[in-house]
């Protein structure tokens, strides 16, 4: 049976669920939270949720929606262009050129592989970052901000993965 | 039989096609990223334009976004300050008192300066104008170190003015949209502000590093400077008036003098650009 219009655009809105939570993700990111020492360093949302769902759900988040987002990233915070897209793309590469590795694993082996993804994707960043400018930028910072994107994955995970259960199911 | 044969291999060449067009699409957005990187760094008007126009399209959003945490601070702040009233009014005594002294001080010297102008035919600097703002976005971390105000163009607010609070200074205008600015912090690996330490007046200039802890470079060597010097600004290459506070020196470690800003960054809610009707290099109409 052809599903009906209105079946295809439930469809549709739910299969964009992935691109606007993380476009959310971003925003939120961005937003001043007033909290001593939180404006120096932040936790890179935007890879989580690029990151989440690249292994659950790949056929939602391809290379064009993680250079987009990564894009937008850069933008909106004023980093160097393409920065943020550069290491949305690796992320998003390293899961799909691994797919067979994510298949039904545990949760503590994604947040594993998370560790290392994040890492290399981090690492990539910030090696270009360090070429645009001429200097290398403050690794600590980077350290920082990649410890503490590490240590919310687990919470933001689960939020992803009920939006994932409500927003998304089987469509 | 032989047909399911040949529409599997069918399948299983298209899946491989799928795989070099994914690898391909791939390799042609991180080439497509480095070319931006490129081009971003060579700073045209059209990378402005775009992040102008997108900063000017997702402002109402931010706008929203930023307005819960701003009370859930004042919210925090509120119970703070009424745990330590009573010393918080005992050393405010103790400030009203020193400030009087001190206003006594300013008041003496301001009518002797007006005096000594009078004698020279002095040409005062022209009146300072304000648009306040809120701070609507603030990205920290390794990478950029710049806050959108919830001000444009349309507001009065040009490229180049300085960005300060009732601490300090801020940064300066980076990008103007309609509805936003981009403000450059002087913590930002960009920014480069001219300025002035301790009571020598050693000019030097202050270099953000993406950390809260600027640098002072081309300082002389025998400057003399110690840790709890002033930093103003100098007003060197007309972008910023002389004298503005930025912050004091935090450190002097093997030649390499750091300055610990004024403004606290966790605590902007609301900046100014202030306009001293100064067209310094770092005005817009010196760079367009």
């Amino acid at each position: 049976m052809r599903p009906t219009l209105w079946q295809r655009m439930d469809t549709m809105a739910r299969h964009m669920v992935p691109f606007v939570l993380t476009l959310l993700l971003i925003l939120l990111a961005a937003t001043p939270t007033h909290l001593p020492g939180m404006v120096r360093v932040g936790p890179m949302l935007s890879l989580i949720g690029v990151y989440y769902w690249a292994v659950y759900r790949p056929d939602l988040m391809g290379y064009g929606s993680a250079f987009t987002l990564g894009l937008f990233e850069d933008i909106l915070t004023g980093a160097p262009l393409g920065s943020g897209a550069l290491t949305l793309l690796i992320a998003t590469g390293l899961v799909v050129s691994q797919y067979k590795f994510f298949k039904n694993k545990s949760f503590a082996v994604t947040w594993w592989a998370f560790a290392v993804v994040a890492f290399l994707a981090t690492g990539a960043r910030w090696l270009a970052v360090s070429l645009i400018y001429g200097v290398g930028t403050d690794l600590q910072t980077v350290a920082v901000e990649y410890m503490l994107t590490l240590a919310l994955y687990p919470v933001l995970g689960w939020v992803l993965a009920r939006a994932q259960l409500y927003l998304i199911k089987d469509a | 039989m032989v047909l399911v044969k040949q529409s599997s291999v069918a399948l299983n060449r298209l899946g491989a096609l799928r795989g070099v067009m994914q690898r391909f699409a791939l390799l042609a957005l991180v080439g497509a990223s480095f070319a931006l990187m490129l081009l971003g760094k060579a700073d045209t008007v059209l990378v402005e334009r775009a992040r102008t126009s997108i900063a000017d399209s997702v402002a109402p959003v931010l706008d929203v976004l930023s307005r819960p945490a701003a009370s859930l601070a004042q919210a925090v702040e509120t119970v703070r300050e009424f745990t330590a009233l009573h010393e918080e009014n005992q050393r405010l005594r103790a400030d009203n008192e020193r400030l009087m002294r001190w206003q006594m001080v300013a008041r003496k010297l301001e009518a002797e300066n007006e005096a000594l102008r009078a004698l020279q035919n002095f040409r005062p600097e022209p009146e300072a104008s304000f648009v306040s703002a809120r701070v609507v976005a603030d990205t920290g971390g390794a990478f950029a170190h710049s806050l959108l105000m919830l001000a444009g163009g349309g507001d009065g607010v040009r490229k180049g003015q300085a960005v300060m609070t009732g601490e300090g200074l801020v940064g300066r205008v980076a990008e103007v949209g309609r509805r936003t600015s981009r403000v450059l912090l002087i913590t930002d690996i960009n920014s480069r502000i001219p300025v002035m330490v301790g009571e020598g007046r050693q000019r030097a200039i202050m270099a953000g590093e993406n950390t809260d802890r600027p640098r002072l470079i081309y300082l002389p060597a025998n400057a003399g400077v110690v840790p709890g010097d002033l930093v103003v600004t100098s007003g060197a290459a007309g972008a910023f008036p002389q004298g503005l506070p930025v912050g004091v020196v935090a450190s002097v470690e093997d030649g390499v003098v750091r300055v610990a800003p004024y403004v606290q960054r966790d605590r902007l809610e609301v900046v100014q650009a202030v306009d001293y009707g100064l067209s310094g290099i770092l005005s817009g109409t010196a760079l367009e």
